[in-house]
């Protein structure tokens, strides 16, 4: 297919059925809900699912054809994904490496990281990650202090990363340092693209409260990278740190046309809904319960029905880039208010599983303890609201201690 | 809201602001006196004029759209009459031409009536409530008892929108043969209709007694088998317009909401500069677009007869009017006093919204509804 000829959706969306019916393994319903994302084995799958879309010509679907994609549309991939429903897909590979990580070296890389960074993961062989957060600081990203440092040709990488998801599985991954501390904080940053394998790199799997081990800690000690490693430009590292953040916002909020199949239910509901727990309750007859499960619902198709609205509308300039804050926001408040209405069905039952099984009731309850990870990861809703208050609504920005003063003279807190 | 808008809908649009502007500003919403009427026949004929009861009637009928699509068209105007807080019978009478277009065909014909509402020459309501309950239309204890020649049909209907000032009354009753709806002239001999008092200034209610009230064999609106369906048509039209008319009073309470935060000062600074106040303004601009959305998404599936619509105008109804309350009460917390005074204009929207949340089934029915239309 050429871009002189570009294949109508529907055809796309029939020749797609087809394959996919002849060439997706399709998902066992009867298997338990999925795992927590910190599976091995679950990225392996991954990587073998990637490699049958690539051979079918059916990966990187709004990825230009010169990186390796079909430099299609995002109504293409939307008829895609429609038709994934009911076969396995890769879709640990959505965010943050095609969504997130590729994206962002489409946007700045040089032309040979996209050659070979971009084409590598549709093909099946790279998984990417990002080395962004610091253990100083959640939301003053700019303010991290992971250094990189130049020797003769070599950049020298000394610092500790944290909440790098799934980074164990990963092959490479985007990391911001400092590589100028005689100016504003924003200034002196530079992206690298860094090997997981690289010497000097430790890397530890953090226990979450739903004993998730998908997030990781890395330590620099020494890494060594060559010139090539920089994206972008030297010391406008932040320009790519933008790239990357507006990319997540509009992946987690569920905007981004690098996705590529559904994820299913929601993660934080443990693969279990209030529908769900209803019926393995025996309350489905209960006013109240029948109340929350219809709250649910249309709180599920309001954030469906807003991700379609406000993804329209950035892509046609109807609304600014910004907006892609407002499906970050509304993203954790749906996820929550589910959070919540599962446990209020589940009741009494919440405190206890099944046996020695957590059950379905036991999922709710888990689920709640990391019910403020809606609102934490991906930037925090807090600052989602400033983005949209001062982005949107172009009211004043909050006052800042650090702005325009050389980052080595601003006050830090002791750890 | 519409992201595009054809040159057409703009001018629909446009004409709808002006004539409201000139007929009904707001102050007169508020000066109305204790039984002063809210609205006039003649400025409602105007507004038939520019094709306010028009859009969803085919054009053999008396009807059409500007886009061609007619429940978008409505919808854009009750988003335009919400943002005035429009007096006038536009819910009630395009609800009743809903119904009346929907059972064309079966039953009795009332293509005359079908053309003298849109042309805004009759007004029609919708009497569906009865004295003292909820959201329940199936349980109408108003009953139609066959005469032979007709029906006679007994009980008592209230909230009943424009009831004093209506020429006719579409009224959902009990029969033999299970619900049905009737068109009964408010002038028939039996029928007395009385005022009621109404939280929303600018929608006058009604109390609608009926005793012994004798109408024709034609007065029947299809057929008692087919009511279900009619009814669900007038119900998905009924919630879209509330739905509409919601995020047209949001839009324009909040960009003056917004406005005061610039403008007002304390300790030396405007209020949109202390963080506590941004992030509710963010919070409240969040709700709006999902209420635009979730509006807009039903519009969509109304429109072209999605076996979904049913769904989706409840998911809206339910989410809509919540967050309209939300967002509205957060705007009058963010002016202050003044904003709990009858000078300032955040009461008429706040009263039409409440309104708007009680009646066709409240956010909790919506949800109940939900629940039954997904087999849980």
């Amino acid at each position: 297919m050429t871009t002189a000829e570009t294949e109508s959706v529907e055809s796309f969306r029939a020749r797609a059925r087809t394959w996919l019916a002849e060439n997706m393994p399709r998902l066992d319903p009867d298997l338990p809900p999925p795992a927590l994302g910190d599976d091995d084995e679950e990225w392996v799958r991954a990587r073998e699912l990637q490699k049958i879309l690539y051979a079918g010509g059916f990966a990187g679907i709004c990825f230009p054809q010169e990186y390796g994609g079909l430099g299609l549309t995002l109504a293409h991939q939307k008829a895609f994904t429609q038709e994934t429903a009911g076969y396995e897909m890769p879709v640990q590979l959505n965010i943050p490496t095609f969504s997130i990580v590729a994206a962002t070296i489409l946007d700045m890389g040089t032309e040979e990281q996209k050659r070979e960074r971009i084409s590598a993961a549709i093909r099946g062989d790279e998984v990417f990650c990002q080395f962004l957060s610091e253990p100083s600081g959640g939301s003053d990203l700019a303010g991290l202090l992971t250094r990189a440092e130049l020797d003769g040709d070599t950049w020298i990488l000394n610092g500790q990363k944290t909440w790098s998801t799934s980074a164990y599985a990963a092959d490479w991954g985007l990391c911001l340092a400092r590589t100028n501390w005689d100016v504003p904080k924003h200034r002196g940053l530079t992206m690298f693209l860094v090997p997981t394998t690289a010497p000097g790199l430790h890397m530890n799997r953090v226990k979450m409260v739903n004993g998730s081990r998908e997030f990781c800690e890395e330590f620099f000690t020494d890494v060594q990278l060559p010139a090539s490693a920089v994206v972008g430009e030297v010391n406008d590292g932040w320009a790519v740190a933008s790239r990357q953040l507006f990319h997540e916002r509009n992946a987690v909020g569920g905007g981004s046309p690098y996705v590529s199949g559904l994820a299913g239910r929601p993660r934080a509901l443990g693969g279990q809904s209030p529908f769900t727990i209803a019926r393995a309750t025996g309350r489905a007859a209960e006013p109240g319960v029948r109340e929350r499960v219809g709250e649910w619902l249309a709180v599920e198709t309001v954030q469906n029905q807003m991700v379609a609205r406000v993804s329209r509308a950035i892509g046609t300039g109807a609304l600014p880039a910004p907006a892609a804050s407002l499906l970050r926001l509304f993203h954790a408040e749906a996820m929550q208010r589910g959070t919540d209405l599962a446990m209020d069905v589940a009741g009494a039952q919440v405190a206890a599983g099944v046996g020695t099984e957590e059950g379905v009731t036991g999922r709710a309850g888990v689920a709640y303890l990391s019910r403020q990870g809606a609102s934490l990861g991906g930037g925090s809703s807090e600052m989602a609201r400033n983005q949209i208050s001062e982005r949107l609504l172009g009211m004043p920005r909050e006052p800042a201690a650090d702005r325009d003063v050389p980052f080595n003279q601003v006050k830090r807190g002791r750890s | 809201m519409e992201l595009e808008l054809t040159a057409d809908q703009k001018l629909f649009q446009a004409s709808a602001r002006s004539l409201l502007e000139k007929d009904s500003p707001l102050d007169r919403l508020r000066r109305l006196e204790v039984g002063e009427a809210a609205w006039d026949r003649a400025s409602w004929q105007r507004g038939a004029e520019l094709g306010w009861a028009a859009t969803i009637v085919p054009e053999e009928l008396g009807g059409g759209s500007v886009s061609g699509e007619g429940v978008r068209d409505l919808v854009l105007l009750a988003e335009e009459l919400g943002a005035g807080v429009a007096p006038g019978p536009f819910l009630p009478v395009n609800v009743v031409l809903a119904g009346l277009v929907a059972a064309h065909g079966t039953g009795p014909d009332h293509s005359a009536t079908i053309e003298s509402l849109a042309a805004g020459e009759q007004v029609a309501t919708w009497a569906v409530y009865e004295p003292g309950g909820q959201w329940a239309p199936e349980a109408a204890r108003v009953t139609a008892t066959p005469t032979g020649e007709g029906w006679r049909l007994d009980g008592t209907k209230d909230r009943v929108e424009a009831g004093l000032e209506a020429d006719l009354l579409l009224v959902t009753a009990t029969t033999p043969e299970g619900l049905a709806q009737f068109l009964v002239p408010t002038a028939a001999a039996g029928v007395t209709t009385s005022p009621q008092w109404a939280l929303d200034l600018s929608r006058p209610l009604a109390e609608v007694r009926l005793e012994g009230v004798v109408v024709g064999a034609d007065a029947l609106v299809g057929t008692p088998a087919g009511t279900a369906e009619v009814l669900e048509r007038q119900l998905q039209v009924a919630l879209l317009i509330q739905c509409a008319e919601m995020c047209g009073g949001l839009e324009k309470m909040f960009a003056l909401t917004v406005q005061w935060g610039f403008d007002r000062y304390s300790f030396g600074r405007p209020l949109a500069s202390y963080q506590a106040l941004k992030h509710r303004y963010a919070d409240m601009r969040t709700w709006l677009e999902a209420c635009h959305a979730t509006t807009q998404a039903a519009a969509a599936a109304v429109q072209s007869g999605s076996p979904d619509a049913p769904l989706l105008v409840s998911v809206a109804k339910s989410f809509v009017a919540e967050r309209a309350q939300w967002i509205l009460q957060d705007c009058v917390q963010l002016h202050g006093g003044i904003g709990v005074t009858w000078e300032h204009d955040l009461h008429l929207y706040l009263r039409r919204a409440t309104s708007d949340r009680a009646l066709y089934g409240t956010p909790e029915d919506h949800r109940r509804r939900l629940a039954d239309l997904s087999s849980l």
